[in-house]
């Protein structure tokens, strides 16, 4: 069966509050689309109108070509795992796994045992299919809950933060083990919705980001971490300076006294635009394009020291190797960075960060 | 509540001692003490006897034992069904179809329960529902009365349902028979197992009603225990009555066990 997922226009309400305005996306089939935003962005939402939980006030939603908006949710064949796992707590772990297959009736029963166990092999909790879903910690039942949904060989996998009730060691093996299954199982699309940049970076082959409602920027990671089309972007995925400067006649940006050497592509001179400058990619020293200012605050992290320099006024943020001697507050420092790791943002987008 | 010192302890125990003892104990106490006597005109009962339960287990007030037993679980069975029918069909309606179906179910709680017993005789004492005069009549007075308390129960349970569960059943295919089959009604059953209890209870104890309405063959316990205690034999009708007591205990004490076992998490 072909898969993939269209949204087309698809506008959802709740008592005339737009809460997904005119959504448009495509999730190719066997593709890891991430839904990235903060929270109240629409994520779960757009999520919950392609399982069919809410009806769109308008356009249309495609699963696999065809067009299920007016499908009822039993009827759509898609697999979701929901942040609260909601295991039937009344089944013991096969059972639960199970359930879709008894509740389909499209596999044979007798076939049934050997593709509960399947799911659960590939889950790695075939040793658990005999406990109830309480006697299992949250990664487990995460897993279960995975197990649960792959039953049924869904071809589109709906994942609405699996991830988040679990804690941070946990989180980066079961990612780990997330990348593995979309490798075991190349033709399902998985739509995955989070707030957490790292998840979406990792597993990911194209980032959508929202943002209020609305879609702000779809792209592969690395389009959108190395060329962010605006500071909603650059600001939620990944860390960025968002510099306010003046496109010069002749190229090149001004930040205050400072003269820039960027790319500034088809910007009109005079015209206000925002320099996004990742932090990391701040050096400290003299260089090309070299910021003056002073410390305002040191924090150590271990590896790095990230350093908050006043310029002209501004915050500029420095991530930069760890170093043998602390900085001290209010001393003079010069920061600089390459023109190429420097991206000019249209003016006037968002407030920026 | 969490009373953390001594002093405090002992007030709150001597306070609920002082407000359970006269008000539930006491009048139970008495009723056991009546059943074992054969005159009570000083301050203690005297006499003691076990004749009154060698009444009290024969003849016709084992009958209308059986009888009280076949009503209270008919109903409840009645009950069970139409009411978590009723409360599981409101849950799909919108706000005010449902506000409105709750009302009516309050009715028979709200109305004295003489005149539901009155109505239920008057409304089907002809044909085409000629009822009257069949244990049916009862039974059915008693549905009436305590489908409020089973829809009631039901319906708050449905309300805490999260429907996470449903969502995820009907993710993975499953028609709305289906989850109403294998996920909301297990999910469900812990408290359908209450209500069952409490229309039981209700049903075994109900006297009002019935009174206006029971037919010569089909008289439940608590009518037996009145009209025994009317002649004037209190202590025969004391023994009954602890027997009706101990009975409805009993089972609701079996209800319970299988509710421990229905629960989950
Ligand atoms: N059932 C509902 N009724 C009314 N408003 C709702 C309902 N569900 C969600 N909303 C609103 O829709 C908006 C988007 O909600 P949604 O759950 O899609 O956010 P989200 O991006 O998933 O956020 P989070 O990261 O916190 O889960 C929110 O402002 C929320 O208040
Ligand atoms: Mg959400």
């Amino acid at each position: 069966m072909n898969s993939g997922i269209r949204f087309d226009a698809v506008s959802v309400a709740y008592g005339g509050n737009v809460v997904l305005d005119s959504l448009d996306l495509t999730v190719e089939p066997g593709e890891v689309m991430a839904l990235l935003g903060p929270s109240g962005s629409g994520k779960t939402t757009a999520l919950r109108a392609v399982a069919g939980f809410v009806r769109p006030v308008s356009g249309r939603v495609f699963l696999g070509g065809r067009d299920v908006t007016e499908l009822p949710p039993y009827r759509r064949g898609i697999g979701m795992v929901v942040q609260q796992y909601a295991l039937f707590p009344h089944l013991k772990v096969a059972e639960n796994v199970a359930f879709g297959l008894k509740a389909q009736k499209a596999v044979p029963r007798a076939e049934i045992p050997g593709r509960v166990a399947e799911a659960l092999d590939m889950t790695g909790m075939a040793a658990y299919a005999g406990r109830y879903p309480r006697e299992l910690s949250g990664g487990q039942q995460q897993r279960v809950a995975i197990a649960r949904a792959l039953a049924i060989r869904p071809s589109v996998l709906l994942l609405d933060e699996p991830l988040s009730a679990l804690d941070a060691q946990l989180r980066s093996g079961m990612l780990a083990e997330l990348a593995r299954l979309h490798r075991e199982l190349p033709d399902v699309s998985m739509l995955y919705v989070t707030h957490d940049q790292v998840e979406a970076l990792t597993l990911a082959d194209r980032i959508a980001v929202m943002d209020k409602a609305r879609l702000q920027d779809c792209g592969t990671p690395q389009e959108l971490y190395r060329r962010p089309r605006n500071e909603f972007t650059a600001s939620f995925v990944g860390n960025a300076n968002l510099l306010p400067v003046e496109v010069r006649t002749g190229g090149g940006v001004r930040f205050g006294e400072a003269v820039l050497k960027v790319d500034t592509g088809d910007a009109a001179a005079g015209s206000a635009a925002t320099l996004c400058v990742r932090p990391h990619l701040v050096g400290l020293g003299e260089g090309p394009n070299a910021l003056r200012g002073t410390i305002r605050e040191v924090q150590w992290r271990g590896s790095t020291h990230r350093l908050y320099v006043e310029v002209d006024g501004r915050p500029v943020k420095a991530d930069v190797r760890e170093l043998r001697e602390t900085p001290v507050l209010g001393a003079p420092v010069t920061l600089h960075f390459a023109s190429q790791d420097a991206v000019l943002l249209g003016a006037g987008v968002g407030s920026g960060g | 509540m969490l009373v953390h010192s001594r002093a405090g302890r002992w007030a709150t125990w001597a306070g609920f001692l002082l407000l359970f003892v006269p008000l539930f104990a006491v009048p139970l106490l008495v009723i056991v003490a009546a059943s074992f006597s054969t005159n009570w005109s000083g301050v203690f009962p005297s006499g003691p006897t076990v004749a009154n339960y060698g009444a009290a287990v024969r003849g016709e007030s084992l009958q209308a034992l059986t009888t009280s037993l076949v009503t209270a679980v008919a109903a409840s069975v009645f009950a069970l069904l139409f009411g978590s029918w009723a409360a599981l069909a409101a849950a799909a309606l919108r706000k005010r179809g449902k506000r409105a179906l709750d009302a009516l179910f309050m009715l028979p709680v709200a109305v004295p329960s003489v005149v539901v017993g009155l109505a239920v005789l008057v409304a089907f004492s002809r044909p085409p529902f000629l009822l009257n005069g069949t244990p049916w009549i009862v039974v059915l007075a008693h549905t009436v009365l305590v489908t409020a308390f089973a829809h009631q129960s039901v319906s708050a349970a449905i309300v805490r349902l999260d429907p996470v569960y449903e969502q995820a059943a009907a993710s993975l295919g499953a028609r709305p028979a289906y989850v109403l089959w294998r996920v909301r009604l297990p999910l469900l059953l812990p408290s359908l197992n209450a209500a069952a209890g409490l229309c039981f209870a209700l049903s075994m104890g109900e006297l009002s009603a019935t009174m206006m309405l029971y037919p010569p063959d089909w008289m439940p316990l608590p009518v037996q225990i009145f009209t025994a205690t009317d002649r004037g034999s209190l202590f025969t009708g004391s023994a009954v009555a602890v027997v009706l007591m101990g009975t409805t205990l009993l089972v609701l004490l079996a209800v319970s066990r299988l509710r421990t076992r229905a629960s989950f998490r």
